[in-house]
């Protein structure tokens, strides 16, 4: 059924796209200084936040999470995301943090897992074989439960904590990740990432070594992507940008993955969280 | 500083629970550890290409910036790197050129092997003037070719710098295009005749 609504949702997207796209390259033809383009592509983001799909996602994700499902038939509803079994409301906003049953610092979808499986008895390896959906797909479990548990954050400001020893290191290694330089193309995230102002096309980069950019993009992420017409994860996102890096390919929610969100994570702290967002 | 002396303090008071509680950074080989086991082989994308080379892992552990004489010993060792080509000619085809500009496929994991790669320079720089979209990472180069003619040494500058930016500048953020054979020596050349053609859209 929300597959269904998805699409109809999606199709004055689809025009409001188009119609941008004309915009834009009716300001390209004339426009001389970076500003006019610039103002377009702002005007463009403006334009789509009329509707997000990701609100369908929202509720289906929520009754994903008050389901009893699972070999051991229970919901998630007694899952601690670190304030507490069962508290949802601005827990996303504090993750990454350390968790003491699993001795680990954990992001929201290793979290996520880790309550999938402790609490509801789902086997690890079949719930993380294919965490993200194809463009156009219906959205995962995890997509969808992820988008219920970031819209309770709305609002709130993102505080990922930095005082167990393990939250430290996970910051440290996360940012020795984003310095480092790899592959056949030499990148790092810090490439696109480090600079102010930069762009690839007309795609701007936050700058993760400023508070503000790294505020604004992480409150952002989770995302529904229009161009692909799905509900996009922070895991998601990581795994992209290696994939343009020419690295190999991150394994979903891996010590390195959390540790690289938790960088950007504590990066951005004092940021309010302001996702499900919608992009291009 | 103070908050660790505190730290050491209270633990000294109560001895329980506090090695638990203490902080010490990861080391290097331990945040290796946990980034090279935190990815997998997918496609034509290897976990070896973690394996750092000399200069990447120099201009990672300075932030971009080594010391002058290390610099300048990279920048070197780039140069020698350079193959110019093979039969003299340094042009080829502009409008080959701009479609090698334009594409951005190449060495990802969803990419196929052998597949043929695309510079993405457009990524970066402003070429020609009918392009908007393009990125701010590297300088414009529209009317490359018109400012700077192409006499030998320009021609061998330019050459050398799609080849192995790091030549010019140890830590550039400009892939070796033609070091890590990302693109062949014919489609340097057409990149080469996108630049300094003097018929080419970037020079009008």
């Amino acid at each position: 059924m929300s597959t269904k609504l998805a699409v109809t949702h999606r199709r004055p997207l689809t025009m409001a796209l188009a119609a941008a796209g004309l915009a834009l390259a009716a300001a390209g033809a004339g426009a001389q200084s970076d500003d006019k383009t610039l103002r377009e592509i702002e005007r463009y983001r403006e334009m789509l936040q009329d509707g997000n799909p990701a609100e369908l996602l929202v509720m289906r994700g929520e009754e994903l999470w008050k389901t009893k499902r699972g070999p051991k038939n229970a919901s998630l509803e007694q899952c601690d995301l670190g304030l507490g079994p069962g508290v949802v409301k601005g827990a996303y906003a504090q993750l990454p943090r350390y968790f003491a049953d699993a001795d680990q610092v954990m992001d929201f979808e290793a979290r996520l897992v880790h309550c999938m499986v402790t609490l509801q008895g789902f086997d690890r390896a079949a719930v993380t074989k294919s965490p993200f959906s194809g463009a156009g797909q219906r959205a995962t479990d995890i997509e969808a439960i992820t988008a219920y548990v970031v819209e309770q954050s709305r609002g709130m400001p993102i505080a990922v904590p930095q005082n167990h020893p393990k939250e430290k290191a996970s910051f440290e290694r996360g940012k020795y990740l984003f310095y480092m330089r790899a592959g056949p193309y030499d990148f790092a995230c810090a490439t696109c990432h480090g600079v102010d102002g930069q762009r690839i096309r007309l795609q701007d980069l936050p700058n993760f070594e400023k508070p503000e950019p790294a505020q604004r993009a992480f409150a952002t992420w989770p995302a529904y992507r229009v161009s692909q017409g799905a509900l996009r994860t922070m895991q998601w996102r990581v795994n992209d940008c290696f994939r343009q890096q020419r690295w190999p390919e991150p394994i979903f929610i891996s010590q390195g993955t959390i540790d690289l969100i938790t960088f950007l994570g504590v990066k951005a702290n004092g940021g309010k969280m302001a996702s499900p967002s919608i992009k291009r | 500083m103070n908050k660790a002396l505190a730290a050491a303090g209270a633990c000294a008071v109560a001895l329980a629970g506090c090695a638990s509680m203490m902080y010490t950074p990861p080391t290097k080989e331990e945040t290796l550890a946990v980034i090279k086991s935190s990815f997998k082989d997918r496609g034509i994308a290897k976990v070896d290409r973690l394996n750092q080379t000399e200069l990447q892992l120099v201009c990672t552990e300075t932030h971009n910036n080594p010391p002058k004489e290390v610099r300048e010993r990279l920048e070197k060792a780039a140069l020698a790197t350079v193959k110019y080509p093979s039969d003299g000619k340094w042009l080829g085809d502009y409008k080959q050129g701009e479609r090698v500009a334009q594409t951005g496929v190449g060495l990802q994991w969803n990419d196929k092997p052998g597949a043929p790669a695309g510079g993405n320079c457009y990524a970066c720089h402003q070429l020609s003037k009918a392009e908007i979209s393009f990125g701010n990472i590297g300088p414009s180069l529209y009317n490359y070719g018109k400012k700077r003619g192409n006499d030998k040494q320009t021609l061998r500058y330019t050459w050398a710098k799609i080849w192995n930016a790091h030549a010019f500048n140890a830590c550039s953020s400009m892939p070796r295009f033609g070091d890590a054979g990302i693109l062949t020596e014919a489609q340097i050349k057409d990149v080469m005749a996108l630049l300094l053609d003097p018929a080419s859209p970037v020079n009008q």
